[in-house]
């Protein structure tokens, strides 16, 4: 007993004063939102496209990303010889719309908006989501997890992850949603009351990730159930999903956050 | 040992050509595989490569004692192969995936089922139809009038990923209990054929997301192999760090996990949180917390420049002093104890002939770790001391973790002070056409092992992925017989197997 007592307080209290505090440092080499310079490329030059492993990057009529197919390998970033991709720091990525993860110079990414009125007095303090893990490697999923750790502590915003989907206000969905999953996952969200929201987290959850065009996989959670918060990232920074789930509650406004 | 002259001798991590592998008829190959595991080797993959006249099999035996690898080869031109499960049981899920994956007969195999639900390897017929869903058809089944059947998922309770248990009960006990998989089933090693390709890093680091650095690894000593280059000293010791991190990430979390399960709070929320701060560690070293983009062919992504390794030093120590902490606090209470002894029992002739591998191997008493036995990169130079335990209970897979984490750290420290200088990263070339090479990488769920066929342009014609889970499933299944269904999420938690790494 003393032991655990003591153990207690050597562990200490840990759970991020964020979002009312600043978020936990992230650290130097972790590759968030990218930056583009279309003016640094060259005419013609296809580098980046030619070792982007999941056709993530156009050119025209200017270098544009999509957020949803990209493995933050920053592959593209090291090919450029001018250098037109940078990788930056910004770990906000979630949006809304799947249309919205197409990143270039001149469409700066549409973060996240609040859900409307009547479902954020639904969800807004109380929202249980159940997880599906469809086709996916087990990063995301594990980095789901961590989530309800006593370090990011979901459960203060009401947030908390429930075993049936019948207790569920909606899915969190992981993987490029293997055709062996799909009627796992469709029966999963049919048994969640409405009205419900899904949460895509992944690469492989937005587009298939890896496994883009795989004919034992669906392409994500899109092809199977409604989407109503993309989080890139292969696997997304818990920092990333939790921002997108406050922002879907509509609470990092309330914490004084400007976006 | 008669079996055994049978098989050409080699190493893991050396390419050899394809026409050196002997060739033998397709059931002496197989009474070979049966005699040489007789005598002490084991399989450490069995599988068809696709050829214009059929199919070819391939068995790649480990030689434990002898540090190394035993290759021999088979045409099969009809539909069936002879099994040899009921005298070598380590060979029935090789079997299984074999007809499956070419649309073979395992002919007298005791339990031939679907591993994966997943359409032939090469192209099937047009029209042919899908392959029924996993967890469908016929399961095994005891009947009496007391018996009852609990089927479980695919869908689970935790954030988990996807798999069909089918528990035959006569009360709480648990008279049998069978595993159906393939929902996590993508397609990996269908689509590794003709790589090396742009995917092929993306496919082995997700190959089994939670083991990124181990399989990445894997791949890349394979295809250096293949190269005729190996990792510069210091890219293969940055590698070793990483998946001694990977390790120390995902004890700690299982460790942390069985707390839970046992309704052992303090250790099961530290451990989360611990858990997490490995990942941060890995995350400092190349800015992902599952070491994505670390492992390159010829080497490390990233570089460890002095600061940063002092940060790594600085944040190992505190981590593992944390981790310390939290984890002692399992052996000293009794309510933990009495539910971890004697739960889930192995024992170690089970264990060796269902050709168990890592922590779960060792946990029964059987000293197999492939740093020490095979060792490649950074574990030729520093030695690595093997963790066992004689119980094979769900305490003996608990132990043997915790006492590999402190392993893990001496390496660690000895590694990070004696880092060699020179490059991380050298250009790897051309593969070497019609050849194979066998990789063996000791990740933290065990033995991972690739093994690559080429081409005559030097393109993979077959890559084959054996995750430490493809093994150890019968494991759990065993530990299961005879015991308690409520015994059950413990004695998943002390296996911690990965569903995507044994589906692909």
């Amino acid at each position: 007993m003393i032991r655990l007592l003591r153990a207690r307080l050597h562990q200490g209290h840990r759970t991020f004063a964020y979002p009312d505090g600043p978020p936990p440092p992230l650290p130097d080499r972790f590759r968030g939102r990218p930056l583009l310079a279309p003016e640094r490329c060259r005419d013609g030059c296809r580098d980046c496209v030619e070792v982007c492993p999941t056709e993530a990057i156009s050119l025209s009529p200017a270098i544009a990303i999509d957020l949803g197919r990209c493995l933050f390998c920053a592959e593209c970033a090291a090919a450029c010889p001018e250098g037109a991709i940078t990788w930056g720091g910004d770990h906000r990525l979630a949006v809304r719309r799947r249309e919205e993860l197409q990143v270039s110079a001149e469409r700066e990414l549409a973060l996240a908006t609040a859900l409307d009125e009547r479902l954020r007095r639904l969800f807004g303090r109380s929202l249980k989501l159940r997880q599906v893990s469809a086709g996916g490697c087990n990063a995301c999923e594990a980095d789901v997890n961590v989530l309800s750790t006593l370090a990011w502590d979901i459960g203060r915003f009401g947030i908390r992850i429930v075993a049936s989907p019948r207790h569920a206000d909606g899915l969190i969905v992981t993987g490029p949603v293997s055709e062996n999953m799909r009627l796992a996952l469709r029966k999963t969200y049919d048994a969640v009351a409405p009205p419900k929201i899904v949460i895509a987290i992944g690469a492989c959850a937005i587009a298939g990730g890896p496994y883009l065009g795989h004919p034992e996989v669906a392409g994500g959670a899109g092809a199977v159930v409604p989407v109503d918060l993309w989080v890139p990232g292969c696997p997304p920074h818990p920092l990333t999903m939790l921002d997108g789930m406050l922002r879907l509650l509509g609470r990092l406004e309330s914490a004084g956050e400007s976006r | 040992m008669s079996g055994a002259d049978r098989f050409l001798r080699t190493t893991a991590g050396v390419a050899v050509a394809r026409r050196e592998i002997p060739a033998l008829p397709v059931a002496e190959l197989a009474d070979a595989v049966v005699t040489a595991c007789d005598g002490g080797l084991r399989v450490a993959a069995w599988f068809g490569v696709p050829r214009p006249s059929g199919v070819e099999l391939v068995a790649v035996l480990a030689d434990d004692a002898r540090a190394g690898i035993a290759l021999a080869r088979a045409t099969l031109t009809g539909p069936a192969f002879p099994s040899r499960a009921a005298a070598c049981p380590q060979l029935h899920l090789f079997e299984r995936e074999l007809a499956e994956q070419f649309g073979l007969v395992a002919e007298g195999h005791p339990a031939p089922a679907p591993v994966r639900s997943q359409p032939p390897l090469v192209a099937p017929a047009a029209g042919a139809p899908a392959p029924a869903l996993p967890g469908t058809g016929e399961l095994y089944r005891v009947e009496g009038q007391e018996v009852h059947e609990v089927g479980v998922g695919p869908v689970h309770a935790g954030v988990i990923e996807p798999g069909h248990f089918r528990f035959q009960c006569h009360g709480e006990q648990v008279f049998h209990l069978e595993i159906r998989l393939g929902y996590q089933h993508r397609g990996v090693e269908r689509a590794l054929i003709g790589g090396p390709d742009r995917r092929t890093i993306h496919y082995l680091e997700t190959s089994a997301g939670d083991t990124t650095i181990g399989h990445a690894t894997a791949g890349c000593e394979l295809i250096e192999a293949l190269a005729g280059t190996a990792a510069p000293p210091r890219g293969a010791a940055l590698r070793a760090i990483a998946l001694e991190l990977e390790r120390l990430a995902n004890h700690t979390g299982d460790l942390g996990a069985l707390a839970g399960d046992v309704g052992y709070l303090p250790t099961a929320s530290f451990c989360g949180r611990i858990r997490g701060d490995f990942l941060n560690l890995s995350a400092e070293l190349c800015g992902s917390r599952f070491g994505r983009g670390l492992v390159r062919p010829g080497g490390s992504g990233f570089d460890l420049e002095p600061a940063r390794r002092e940060r790594l030093r600085a944040g190992l120590d505190r981590t593992f002093t944390d981790a310390r902490s939290a984890i002692e606090l399992l052996w000293e209470s009794s309510s933990v104890m009495e539910r971890f002894e004697t739960t889930g029992v192995v024992p170690r002739e089970d264990a060796l002939a269902l050709g168990l591998v890592g922590p779960a191997a060792r946990a029964s008493g059987v000293d197999r770790d492939l740093r020490r036995d095979h060792p490649g990169g950074a574990y030729r130079d520093q030695s690595m001391a093997v963790a066992t335990a004689a119980s094979g209970d769900v305490h003996a897979r608990a132990r043997v973790r915790w006492l590999e984490m402190e392993h893990s750290l001496a390496f660690l420290h000895a590694t990070l002070a004696a880092l060699p200088e020179g490059e991380v990263r050298v250009p790897v070339g051309r593969l070497a056409p019609e050849s194979l090479a066998v990789s063996l990488v000791e990740g933290w769920r065990g033995e991972i092992c690739h093994v690559a066929l080429t081409d005559r342009a030097g393109r993979f014609a077959r890559y084959k992925i054996v995750d430490p889970s493809f093994h150890n499933w019968s494991g759990l299944a065993r530990a299961l017989r005879g015991g308690q269904i409520s015994d059950f999420p413990l004695c998943n938690k002390s296996f911690n197997l990965s569903y995507c790494g044994h589906d692909l």
